[in-house]
């Protein structure tokens, strides 16, 4: 796979949305698309990249795409991909087709996880893609099940007497894990090679995949729109968001994360995640600088493990 | 024909689904539907069908893997009842603005709470402004015929609409009656191979199914699926008549039993609708002019036909197996909404009964009609609950 390569691939999300600037989510997406040279059908659920790429009559979409609600891509993509299986079943159909899902955290961490969970257990042979940008974004910044500790949002706002969330992030990765599917990772755009072959291994994989990547949002965030790719570096980099993969069972670091392991790379601190976007400005100054320290503690803790579960 | 035989009324829609053998079923078990899946999951286990079933997490997630099912270009059926079909009330709206043709069947069963597991018809009442077709059943025979009538209307050219088939939970979905299938070939021949519109799977032509329209659009999709639904009155109709051709059996959206000479009617849907003919019968032995309509189509509402047999009565009584605390029953408005402008029209009131499972009895029905003859003028009325 090489950059040159991958300019003439087709496009099957074009111009012309209405995400914002500086979204990572159609970055995400296009580097997801390009993965596979098979044709592909699309579910989206409910959110800001559904409602910015379909705004009727218009449609950003060159492949086959479909949302029906919030809470069931994956339960929809199910049902095409179980349409899929009957109709070649029955001769009616011989093309090889792949099938990829996207949602946001929101839909992925909160409402739609049982619908994800079920999915994933049925074993439906398609690719989840969680867009992780750690909040209710498409409703204007609200507290998801993804949220970082310490970040404000409109439903947690940095208060005075209460900093922010309060609560750690569910760990959605680990849990979507122990659903002992055959493929899961973690990955975050800035790191294009790692992600286009995260995706490329779950379009590939038979039965179901999914893909957890950091989304970094300037609105939400309170970051400039040009330091997107910036920040999701730093997202692996402080180890906030680790590169891993999970692949029939085992467990493996990637990318920058994988070099931080083996000590070829400098482990940053989280102050420097948290300095970079206006969601944190309130934990690096004044009373509430120990919840930094808390975060710092839990990544450490985090990585720890993570680690011993790649074996390094 | 096929043979004759003794099934109760789950069975019956379980095996009109071997038949049209669905390319996908997506289900979640809820009593007192889960006798069809079950029997349908023999017939996938078994070889019997084609279809590819998928046991669902929730209903809410069987009615949307469905309608990707149904997008996708592949015929599709489930079942659910109650707070299933409550769960699923999102997926319902999106099912028929999507245009997807899936065919449902529901057990009657009321909702929560108390709960309860027994029939009325809450749950489909919850359902009414979905978009969907939907058509009561009276008994096992019905049930059966339905499933075939419902995707023949759901997936005509002028509807594509979603269609529920209602039977009442338990009285019909667990009782035995006799019952006549059709042989498979007639019911092959009757539905046709499926016919789908721009399937999210026809690769050359790419489709953006459900995307957002902003109020420069939303208005006219709606008014689209209300003129589908005009058109669902006469497809029905047409339906039911070639329906008649292959199986002998005649139905029509509303059916009149002994209203002609009628002075006083009440109306109902479902299996009361049995006993009320057993009433009537009982009735008109002493004398008495009574008859009895069944709705058979509830929505589109058939207000032309209702009308028509509802015209120049003394008195109606409409029995509502649901209510709307603070108004009638939903039946009742659509009886008064047909009968509107209409010159000497007769006095309507309604009735509602049966809820939670409630048992109908011909005594309670036969006071009914002595309410409309002693000239019983309350509006809303609640047969058989101690007050």
């Amino acid at each position: 796979m090489n950059l040159k390569e991958l300019t003439h691939s087709e496009v099957r999300m074009c111009e012309g949305h209405r995400l914002c600037a500086g979204c990572a989510e159609p970055i995400i997406a296009r580097q997801v698309l390009m993965a596979t040279d098979k044709p592909v059908i699309v579910a989206n659920a409910t959110g800001c990249f559904e409602v910015s790429t379909t705004i009727y009559p218009f449609s950003s979409w060159n492949v086959p795409w479909i949302h029906t609600a919030f809470e069931n891509a994956p339960a929809t993509m199910s049902g095409v991909e179980a349409a899929y299986k009957s109709l070649k079943r029955q001769g009616k159909l011989d093309q090889e087709i792949k099938f990829v899902a996207f949602g946001g955290d929101g839909a992925t961490y909160d409402i739609g996880f049982q619908s994800l969970s079920g999915a994933i257990e049925r074993g439906h042979d398609f690719m989840y893609v969680c867009f992780n940008n750690e909040a209710y974004m498409n409703t204007g910044i609200q507290r998801s099940g993804a949220t970082q500790m310490g970040a404000a949002t409109t439903t947690c706002p940095a208060g005075s007497c209460i900093p922010g969330k309060r609560e750690f992030p569910k760990d959605l990765t680990k849990i979507v894990i122990a659903h002992d599917l055959p493929y899961a990772a973690q990955a975050s755009p800035h790191n294009w090679k790692d992600l286009i072959s995260k995706a490329k291994k779950g379009f590939d994989t038979p039965g179901p995949a999914f893909l957890n990547v950091i989304s970094p949002c300037p609105r939400g965030w309170r970051h400039d729109g040009s330091k997107t790719i910036a920040i999701s570096k730093l997202a692996v980099e402080t180890c906030i968001w680790p590169l891993y993969e999970f692949e029939n069972g085992k467990w493996s670091l990637t990318g920058e994360s994988l070099r931080i392991a083996e000590g070829t790379r400098e482990k940053r601190p989280v102050l420097d995640w948290l300095n970079s976007q206006g969601r944190f400005k309130h934990l690096t100054k004044g009373k509430f600088t120990s919840v930094a320290d808390d975060i710092q503690k839990n990544i450490d803790a985090k990585w720890e493990q993570l680690q011993k579960l790649c074996k390094m | 024909m096929g043979e004759k035989m003794a099934v109760n009324g789950d069975t019956a829609i379980a095996m009109a689904w071997k038949q049209i053998n669905p390319d996908v079923v997506a289900a979640y078990p809820i009593t007192p539907q889960t006798i069809i899946v079950e029997a349908f999951s023999d017939y996938v286990h078994d070889g019997e069908v084609d279809t590819e079933y998928v046991c669902a997490e929730s209903e809410h997630s069987a009615l949307s893997i469905c309608v990707g099912a149904s997008a996708a270009g592949s015929r599709v059926a489930t079942a659910t009842a109650s707070a299933g079909l409550a769960f699923m009330w999102e997926m319902l709206y999106i099912a028929a603005s999507m245009r997807t043709p899936i065919v449902m069947a529901i057990a009657n069963r009321t909702l929560s709470g108390p709960i309860n597991i027994h029939c009325d018809h809450s749950d489909a009442m919850g359902a009414r402004d979905s978009g969907w077709v939907q058509i009561f059943g009276e008994n096992v025979q019905e049930a059966y015929d339905n499933t075939l009538i419902a995707f023949r209307i759901a997936e005509h050219m002028k509807v594509r609409l979603p269609t529920m088939t209602c039977i009442d939970g338990f009285i019909i979905t667990h009782a035995l009656e006799r019952f006549e299938p059709l042989d498979v070939e007639t019911v092959r021949n009757f539905l046709g191979p499926y016919q789908a519109v721009r399937p999210l799977l026809d690769l050359k032509n790419p489709t953006t199914y459900g995307p957002i329209a902003m109020p420069d659009y939303y208005f006219e999709i709606k008014y689209q699926q209300a003129v589908a639904m005009e058109e669902a009155l006469k497809v029905t109709r047409d339906v039911m008549a070639e329906f008649a051709e292959v199986s002998g059996r005649k139905y029509d959206l509303v059916d009149g039993y002994q209203v002609d000479d009628a002075e006083y009617v009440i109306v109902a849907m479902g299996s009361t609708a049995g006993t009320l003919r057993y009433v009537v019968d009982q009735m008109r032995a002493d004398g008495k002019k009574v008859g009895t309509v069944k709705v058979r189509l509830f929505r589109p509402f058939p207000m032309e036909d209702m009308a028509k047999l509802l015209k120049g009565k003394k008195a109606v009584a409409v029995m509502d197996r649901a209510m709307s605390p603070g108004t009638g029953g939903a039946l009742y408005s659509d009886v008064l909404q047909s009968l509107v402008g209409m010159d000497d029209a007769p006095l309507v009131i309604n009735y509602v009964y049966g809820l939670g499972g409630r048992d109908v009895m011909p005594g309670q029905l036969t006071g009914v009609f002595e309410d409309l003859i002693k000239g019983n003028e309350n509006r809303i009325n609640y047969m058989g609950v101690r007050k």
